[in-house]
């Protein structure tokens, strides 16, 4: 199995929004090559006759009826809200400068 | 008297209030006096609700005088795990980035154990987001094992265990993901219990690991824990993974099971849980507990399932996948902490930083796990290799419950370990889950009950019985039959 690097982490913790330190690369570096060596023995049974299962119980699609219930009201919805405006979410910018 | 109704069960409690030889506000007070007095120590509240308890109480009190006939548990207080929402009462899953977050609705549990008249007391500290098996990942602080203070509680709900082992609570509720209910419940000494999934519904349950996640009862006895088991279980049209079937009749079978008689009964020890890495103490429990099965009429033979060898990698992949896209709703814009917003940043700069500032090094390393086992290259050798060792897990189960009523295993491979022994090695952390693992990966439902006090240190031990999906009942029967012929085994003192 591959070894993770210290730059692979960095990508990882990009792709995944932490704007890690230089400090935790090197923590996290050292443990993720650990627990990923430990985990890859999955690979030894998984061979390609069996079939993967995601969930134990066998899911369905759940319909309901299309009628409109009780639900949270503006108010409600925004009381958790970083920051609120005219009854919407406020928001950092979400395109460049230039854009 | 304040002794008395500390150390009474829920049955008893109940009893007492249902009749009026005790109001519940007298039995709540009771309980937020001893946290008063005890909590510093332990730790296990991260948020204490005096008054919505007392109103609670006072309610059932006025229905009970009224000559209403109200629910089993009603009037009995109980901890809550900070992993369910509750409308008007912070809920912070033991996060910086849900510091102060005050949910708009309530959990269908919480909904549920409001409407039986439960009276909860407040929310119990637990590992950031339920990740970890010792309590310390809590970004408020570690929970303290009432048998020793300078050892864990056990994780993720150490807080809920921690209470009634320090007699706060009579009744708690926990989440278990790879074990945190059942793990928490063997290293304190008391009951913990996994329904099959989907028995208890998972609306308002902070998500960590939406495909293994799964509600249940913590208590002191066998029958409080189903009694709460009762409560709390049941279709919900707002989990699409609810189960759409009858309740299994766990209060009965608890009540059958304190006969003794356990004749006929095929229970299967499990090989694949002793030997290396176990503890002695643990494993003389363990064998104590087998001997007295057999004296209640138990036929009891050793069962292999090879498959389990590998349920804890392949858990410490699919959880950590499904977290990692589970955690992507915090995002610093709807709810929760924001960092970093200064006007010149833009939402994906602050959505970096907040999370960064918000979540504790576990979660960041569960999140990377997930997002590398995810991703492309990788997916097959590991997320896909993980799913098919848990189709074989499955099939261990299967083929084991052909022959076998229940299995047993111990909860744990060791007592609780000490405060920081594990902390700086994730790997020897995960290894507390071993034994609980398999039957969160096949949806089965599995507790632990005491089964005493390690010759060696002195600390509680878990017994670990699965069941087959929907047959929870068989466990409880068993728990109880167990529990009578074990006796008592003390309490910590505090």
């Amino acid at each position: 199995m591959p070894s993770i690097s210290r730059d692979e982490v960095a990508h990882l913790a990009k792709l995944a929004r932490l704007a890690v330190t230089e400090d935790e690369l090197d923590l996290f570096a050292g443990q993720l090559d650990v627990i990923l060596q430990s985990v890859a023995s999955v690979g030894d049974i998984a061979t390609a006759d069996i079939p993967p299962t995601s969930h134990a119980v066998p899911l369905t699609n759940v319909f309901r009826e299309d009628v409109v219930r009780p639900s949270l009201g503006q108010q409600q919805a925004l009381s958790g809200a970083p920051e609120a405006e005219d009854g919407r979410f406020r928001v950092p910018r979400i395109l460049g400068e230039e854009a | 008297m304040t002794n008395d109704l500390i150390h009474a069960t829920a049955a008893e409690l109940a009893a007492k209030i249902h009749s009026g030889e005790v109001s519940s506000v007298e039995v709540t007070q009771a309980h937020l006096d001893r946290i008063a007095e005890t909590d510093g120590k332990v730790h296990a509240f991260l948020h204490v609700d005096t008054e919505g308890a007392l109103a609670q109480a006072r309610r059932v009190d006025e229905a009970v005088k009224a000559g209403e006939q109200v629910s089993p548990l009603a009037g009995v207080p109980l901890a809550l795990k900070d992993v369910m929402t509750t409308e008007g009462v912070p809920t912070t899953v033991g996060s910086k980035i849900l510091e102060g977050w005050i949910p708009p609705y309530d959990a269908t549990v919480t909904r549920k154990l409001k409407e039986a008249g439960v009276v909860i007391l407040g929310k119990t500290n637990m590992d950031e987001f339920a990740m970890g098996s010792s309590t310390e990942n809590s970004a408020y602080g570690p929970t303290h094992n009432p048998w020793d203070l300078d050892r864990i509680p056990g994780g993720s709900g150490g807080g809920s265990s921690a209470s009634l082992a320090a007699f706060q609570a009579p009744l708690a509720i926990g989440t278990d993901t790879g074990g945190s209910i059942r793990q928490p419940g063997a290293v304190t000494g008391t009951v913990g219990v996994k329904p099959t999934y989907g028995g208890v519904s998972r609306y308002g349950l902070v998500a960590f690991s939406s495909s293994l996640d799964q509600a249940g009862p913590c208590a002191r006895t066998v029958l409080d824990a189903a009694l709460l088991h009762e409560v709390i279980a049941g279709y919900d049209h707002m989990d699409s993974t609810s189960i759409n079937a009858p309740v299994p009749p766990v209060v009965a079978a608890a009540r059958e099971g304190l006969s003794g008689d356990l004749s006929g009964l095929r229970i299967g020890v499990v090989t694949q849980f002793t030997g290396e890495g176990y503890q002695q103490g643990v494993l003389r429990s363990f064998e104590a507990a087998v001997s007295q099965l057999k004296e209640l009429g138990a036929e009891i033979a050793d069962v292999s399932c090879p498959s389990f060898d590998y349920a804890l990698p392949a858990y410490y992949l699919i959880a950590p996948s499904e977290c990692s896209s589970n955690l992507a709703r915090f995002d610093a814009m709807r709810y929760g902490l924001r960092v970093g917003d200064d006007g010149t940043r833009s939402t994906e700069e602050v959505m970096s930083l907040t999370r960064e500032a918000g979540f504790g090094p576990e979660v960041k390393r569960r999140i990377m796990i997930g997002t590398y086992a995810l991703s492309s290259g990788y997916y097959d050798a590991y997320y896909g290799s993980a799913q098919k060792v848990r189709t074989l897990i499955t099939q261990d189960f299967a083929k084991a419950f052909e022959n076998f009523d229940v299995l047993i295993s111990p909860t744990t491979p060791t007592t609780a370990f000490k405060i920081g022994e594990r902390a700086d090695d994730p790997m020897a952390m995960y290894k507390a889950d071993l034994c609980t693992i398999p039957a969160n990966l096949a949806g089965t439902p599995a507790m632990s009950v005491p089964s005493g006090l390690s010759d060696e240190d002195g600390m509680p031990v878990g017994l670990q019985i699965m069941a087959p999906a929907l047959q929870d009942h068989r466990m409880y029967r068993v728990a109880a039959a167990y529990e009578a012929a074990r006796g008592a085994f003390g309490g910590p003192s505090l």
